[in-house]
């Protein structure tokens, strides 16, 4: 990168399943005021992102952009699905690499109860209406075709991919942010409604009302505790939802080539990451892409993660919490929290070096390697 | 503080018209002829459907149009089991349905259609698959009513 680039705040609203007693406006300032008090100083550009589908308004950055003190500062709205909140990081990396500001402000939000709760009709409108509508039921069924073929090569487990829910709902209990606390165990999940073969309910990231805003600056104001960016890539999309078989594993391989540049361009191995806060729509993808990123080999990860002393998603991660525009960011806030040693009860003792995804419809998967020193 | 939260409503409903362009309404018509049509790459012969002016391979411009199918290998499946609202229609989807993305013989990636038979338990990846037609065709995706499974020998 042409200048480095530091994290110096991040702030996080406590996602719900519904924030009626807020305005949009309103809940963007929760996060922002929480991330300018971490940070002590003005930003100079706000970049703001959500997904657009659910609440129905198609200019949101301008209508957003009073919460987040935008008003008279030069400003870009990110808008790219599911990743959206990973594209906001990579927006705001750019931004202060390139030296055209020192201080970026990057905002995510989503209010999804405000679709009264049709995410998956919102969602089946980012697909090609001629194509892929027809059959199409959101990211559920989405996912769950990509699930199917996974546990088709490599006999995953239900109970498996149960226990991937069961961790994630421990790990959020520790996360005063995270929508879903309460605990559930392995019979829970089996037992659970069957949404689309083989997800079943609790294999599933809710659906939530929140904010997130990170704050990315220069080396001259990164300040001693500072989360440095050492490396983004954003991987490849497909136009068409049956493209994702063309190539041998292409099922798999967009997350895995994201991941080898970032590790490259960082210099680092899977061995040397401390803490991942990773995309996790469902139980049956975590163990998936664990697996794209190098952390074991094909099918492995569901033994994998049994023995691991590797700190995976211990903010809960997406299948506890899910606004959508500000999921892939809080990822990065979470990961940038561990760094910076701000992570109360869940915190990582001793990380050094995170690793972030983010992933969205197309198969679109995007990779942040973040570490406590430059 | 106000005395109560007021939330306000809105009951919206658009009309929409998508226009499938050139290499889209060819597909159609060949739906409607009871064929299906893919493009195919003169570069690296890549052979994708729908039919599309880039090469999802190579990036080269796509000229000339293939029947594939029809029939196709199943390479993955779901049964839909959870209500929600379908935005074609504005209405709820009837559920439960089976969709899957079959690889149609002749083409390298995969086309998105419903599967006839509903008991996944009599599905399995890797088995064949053909597209049914319907007796009246309209010159939509549609016009395949769903894949049957082929019975193997």
């Amino acid at each position: 990168m042409k200048r480095r680039v530091a994290i110096i705040g991040t702030g996080q609203t406590e996602h719900r399943s519904r924030r009626p007693d807020v305005s949009i406006p309103e809940l963007i300032r929760e996060a922002v005021d929480r991330a300018l008090a971490v940070a002590q100083v003005e930003p100079q550009a706000v970049i703001i992102g959500n997904m657009e589908h659910f609440e129905g308004i198609h200019l949101s950055d301008q209508w957003a952009i009073t919460g987040a003190g935008g008003i008279g500062r030069p400003g870009l709205k990110v808008a790219t699905g599911g990743t959206t909140g990973s594209s906001l990081a990579l927006a705001g990396t750019y931004a202060v690499a390139s030296g055209l500001w020192d201080v970026v402000m990057v905002v995510g939000w989503e209010k999804l109860s405000e679709s009264g709760g049709e995410t998956t009709t919102g969602i089946i409108t980012a697909f090609d209406p001629i194509y892929e509508r027809p059959t199409f039921a959101g990211a559920v069924s989405g996912l769950a075709v990509y699930a199917q073929r996974y546990v088709h090569q490599y006999g995953v487990t239900p109970e498996q991919a149960a226990l991937v829910a069961v961790r994630a709902r421990r790990n959020a209990m520790r996360n005063p942010y995270a929508h879903l606390r309460k605990p559930v165990t392995v019979e829970e999940v089996l037992n659970s409604p069957m949404l689309s073969t083989p997800i079943r309910y609790l294999d599933m990231c809710p659906t939530s009302d929140g904010a997130c805003a990170v704050i990315f600056a220069s080396e001259r104001y990164a300040g001693r505790k500072a989360a440095w960016v050492r490396a983004v890539a954003s991987g490849r999309n497909h136009p068409y939802l049956g493209d994702v078989t063309l190539g041998a594993d292409t099922y798999r391989d967009t997350l895995a080539l994201a991941a080898q540049e970032a590790y490259r361009k960082a210099a680092i191995t899977p061995k040397d990451v401390d803490v991942v806060e990773m995309y996790d729509p469902c139980t049956y993808l975590h163990l998936c892409w664990l697996e794209s990123l190098g952390f074991c080999g094909p099918g492995q990860a569901g033994k994998f993660v049994e023995k691991t002393a590797l700190a995976i998603n211990p903010s809960g991660g997406v299948l506890c919490t899910n606004p959508i525009g500000a999921t892939g960011l809080i990822r990065v806030a979470e990961a940038a929290m561990q760094l910076r040693g701000e992570a109360g009860e869940r915190q990582v003792d001793g990380a050094r070096t995170a690793l972030v995804t983010g992933f969205g419809g197309s198969f679109w998967n995007e990779v942040m390697v973040l570490c406590r020193q430059s | 503080m106000p005395s109560e939260l007021i939330q306000v409503g809105e009951d919206s409903c658009l009309k929409f018209q998508y226009s499938a362009g050139i290499y889209g309404s060819r597909f159609l018509e060949g739906l409607r002829e009871g064929r299906i049509l893919a493009s195919r790459c003169a570069r690296c012969r890549f052979v994708l459907v729908p039919p599309r002016i880039v090469c999802a391979n190579c990036y080269a411009k796509m000229e000339e149009f293939v029947s594939v199918g029809p029939e196709g290998t199943l390479e993955t499946f779901t049964q839909v089991c959870f209500p929600f609202i379908d935005p074609e229609t504005g209405r709820r989807r009837p559920v439960p349905y089976v969709y899957g993305l079959i690889r149609l013989d002749g083409a390298n990636n995969t086309l998105q259609h419903f599967l006839e038979e509903t008991d996944v338990s009599r599905l399995r990846i890797g088995q064949r698959v053909a597209a049914v037609f319907r007796e009246t065709r309209a010159g939509t995706l549609l016009d395949i009513q769903y894949f049957r499974t082929v019975k193997e020998l």
